[in-house]
């Protein structure tokens, strides 16, 4: 095995991870307080990414455009919550499930309508085209360093918001227990708003961060969120730490486990099998590791503390 | 016993469409046959799905993956068939029983562990699991990968049912959908039903009573499996292809919307919910308004998505509150 290949993607699936992350902290923290299953949550992250395309070219600075987006995201967050989230809170997974899956059509079909059917490109800033050598000989894209730090900074700070915050409080009681902190005199529907508005800027940041090396296109957000989903279950819904652990596993699962199992396999089978296993195989690696966490903790591996069901 | 109103409207639709195909020869176009096809195989898929989410309260948001199961049987077969010469994997019987139960053994390990969660959670791995599937057929290159298969054969049923016609296989299709309705119905109505029933509203009680709903739940949901991967059987002759795409879990989403727009507490519910879904595609996409050089009917999930909001938000039973009552039986 070439370990500095292995390395590299060991970087890459921490990267996956982050970005995962990102996603799966706003689904489980809405989940977690408000009770609502959000899928519309990947349409959050496109836009994310639609809008850094549109502001960086208006813009001409990827940085500039990325701020913008942050901020247009959030508004976006605020109005999808105000408009038609807010009034689900109280109904049945099933009815959720449905309206948010409404939401997606209708953010595809938008997206379709103003940007049109054919993806974008976010061109990255001259700083960040470049590669720095983290071993020597081992060159790896400056950017993808620079996801990685600004989802752990990102992360740091979402850990001090919720432990150290009177937000973070507010968000932590919410968690454990909707009803008394209603009964407490916060006022629940402003928190709803904001953590809703919260959870929809940490979408567009993975989706506008994820732009320049994937592609930013209709639909982008359906089979992330999948995987966003794969994250909160495994790592207990509800639980930002839970939320961060499960996404680095997944992360690094799904990119090493692509990458090395045909040479893995070579070992047990003849090359052609292993060529025509390993590719069906490795996409299944993650459900395969839910499915365990489920079998042995059905709650995932962090439930929040005094979160019921 | 004179037949209820709610009897009177249930069976005028299925004379309906038992003579849709007719209407559709002397008016000289077929292409609501092709139409009426899917909708009716769709609305056997909706059906085995409103067993687990009507009846059950087991909210799976996978159901898609076993029609793709079941569909992949036929495309399997059609390919060995068609590639080295193997007769039998043509056979539209045999293909038949993989696809029931292919798509029941698969159910069966989803089942066996999505089950032991709840809720949301039940919700999730469901979903996880059907795009699982979904991966995997895009993994599998022997099989087309992401591009699927071109059915070039359609199942032999041995000279009994011409499955290349569009008619003989329309109305397969639609006995095929009487089947399914009367078993459920027996179904929902015998003592497996009530307990499923019964686990919905109140699983606590169910088991002291002395049932374990577990394994009610999974039958139920074995059984919903088996069904949908029939529809699978029926979607792959009538298209000639079979793709990842069927599997998709957005396809699932499909269901659950005709489920819910046709109304989820009766047994008919379904078979409105899958005409009206694709009825209303069919009526929204061919808006012919335009704005500003734009024809409004190619963005018709522009309206359709908001719609489903308002209708989810102000129509919980959707068409089913708009039919007469049906009575209660003492």
């Amino acid at each position: 095995m070439n370990w500095l290949l292995f390395l590299e993607q060991v970087l890459n699936g921490f990267q996956l991870g982050i970005l995962l992350f990102l996603l799966a902290a706003g689904l489980t923290l809405v989940f977690g307080i408000m009770d609502l299953i959000n899928l519309a949550h990947g349409s959050l992250y496109m836009m994310g990414a639609y809008f850094c395309a549109t502001f960086t070219a208006w813009t001409d600075s990827f940085l500039l455009g990325a701020l913008l987006a942050l901020l247009a995201t959030f508004i976006l967050g605020l109005l999808v919550e105000v408009i038609a989230l807010r009034n689900l809170y109280a109904r049945d997974h099933l009815d959720q499930v449905l309206a948010t899956f409404g939401l997606i059509l209708f953010f595809n079909e938008f997206v379709r309508l103003v940007w049109g059917p054919i993806g974008l490109d976010i061109p990255l800033p001259a700083l960040l085209n470049t590669t720095v050598e983290i071993f020597p000989g081992v060159p790896y894209p400056t950017y993808r360093i620079a996801i990685i730090l600004i989802g752990l900074l990102v992360a740091g700070l979402l850990y001090l918001i919720v432990s150290r915050t009177k937000l973070g409080m507010l968000i932590r009681a919410g968690a454990s227990n909707r009803e008394t902190i209603g009964a407490l005199g916060i006022n629940i529907r402003l928190l709803f708003t904001l953590v809703f508005g919260l959870g929809a800027v940490l979408a567009g940041l993975a989706g506008l961060m994820a732009g320049p090396i994937l592609s930013v296109e209709i639909g982008m957000g359906d089979g992330i969120l999948i995987l966003a989903l794969v994250v909160i279950v495994i790592g207990g819904i509800g639980s930002i730490k839970g939320a961060f652990i499960a996404a680095i596993i997944v992360g690094l699962i799904d990119t090493v486990g692509r990458s090395f199992l045909p040479e893995l396999l070579e070992l047990f089978f003849s090359e052609a099998n292993a060529a025509t296993a390993a590719p069906a195989i490795s996409s299944m690696l993650i459900y395969i590791l839910m499915a365990l966490v489920l079998a042995i903790r059905p709650q995932g591996l962090f439930p929040p503390r005094g979160a019921s069901g | 016993m004179n037949p209820s109103p709610r009897f009177m409207v249930n069976a005028g639709l299925l004379i309906a469409l038992a003579a849709a195909p007719l209407i559709a020869e002397w008016l000289g176009d077929s292409f609501y046959t092709g139409l009426l096809s899917r909708v009716l195989i769709l609305a056997i898929a909706a059906l085995s799905l409103n067993l687990l989410i009507g009846y059950g309260g087991m909210v799976s948001f996978g159901h898609a993956a076993y029609i793709g199961v079941g569909a992949y049987m036929v495309g399997i077969g059609a390919f060995h068939a068609f590639e080295d010469g193997i007769d039998w994997m043509l056979n539209g019987y045999i293909q038949v029983l993989a696809a029931i139960f292919g798509s029941a053994l698969i159910a069966l390990v989803i089942g066996l562990i999505s089950l032991r969660t709840r809720g949301v959670y039940f919700i999730m791995i469901t979903m996880a699991f059907s795009q699982m599937l979904y991966f995997t057929a895009v993994g599998v290159e022997i099989y087309g990968a992401d591009d699927g298969l071109t059915i070039y054969e359609r199942s032999d049923m041995l000279g009994l049912i011409d499955m290349s016609d569009e008619k003989s296989l329309y109305y397969l299709i639609f006995v095929s959908l009487l089947i399914v309705l009367y078993g459920l119905h027996r179904l929902i109505g015998s003592q497996f039903g009530a307990v499923i029933r019964g686990t919905k509203s109140n699983e606590a009680r169910m088991r002291s009573i002395g049932f374990s709903p577990y394994k009610y739940r999974l039958a139920a949901f074995v059984i919903a499996g088996s069904i949908a991967g029939y529809a699978g059987f029926l979607m792959a002759n009538l298209n000639d292809f079979v793709s990842p795409d069927m599997m998709h879990w957005t396809r699932s989403g499909d269901l659950i919307i005709m489920i819910v727009l046709g109304g989820i507490s009766s047994l008919f519910g379904p078979v409105y919910g899958a005409v009206a879904f694709l009825f209303l595609e069919e009526l929204l996409s061919s808006i012919p308004l335009t704005i500003g050089g734009l024809r409004v009917g190619e963005y018709w999930q522009l309206i359709f998505g908001p719609l489903l909001i308002v209708i989810v938000l102000y129509a919980r039973n959707g068409i089913d509150s708009f039919l007469p009552r049906e009575e209660r039986r003492a």
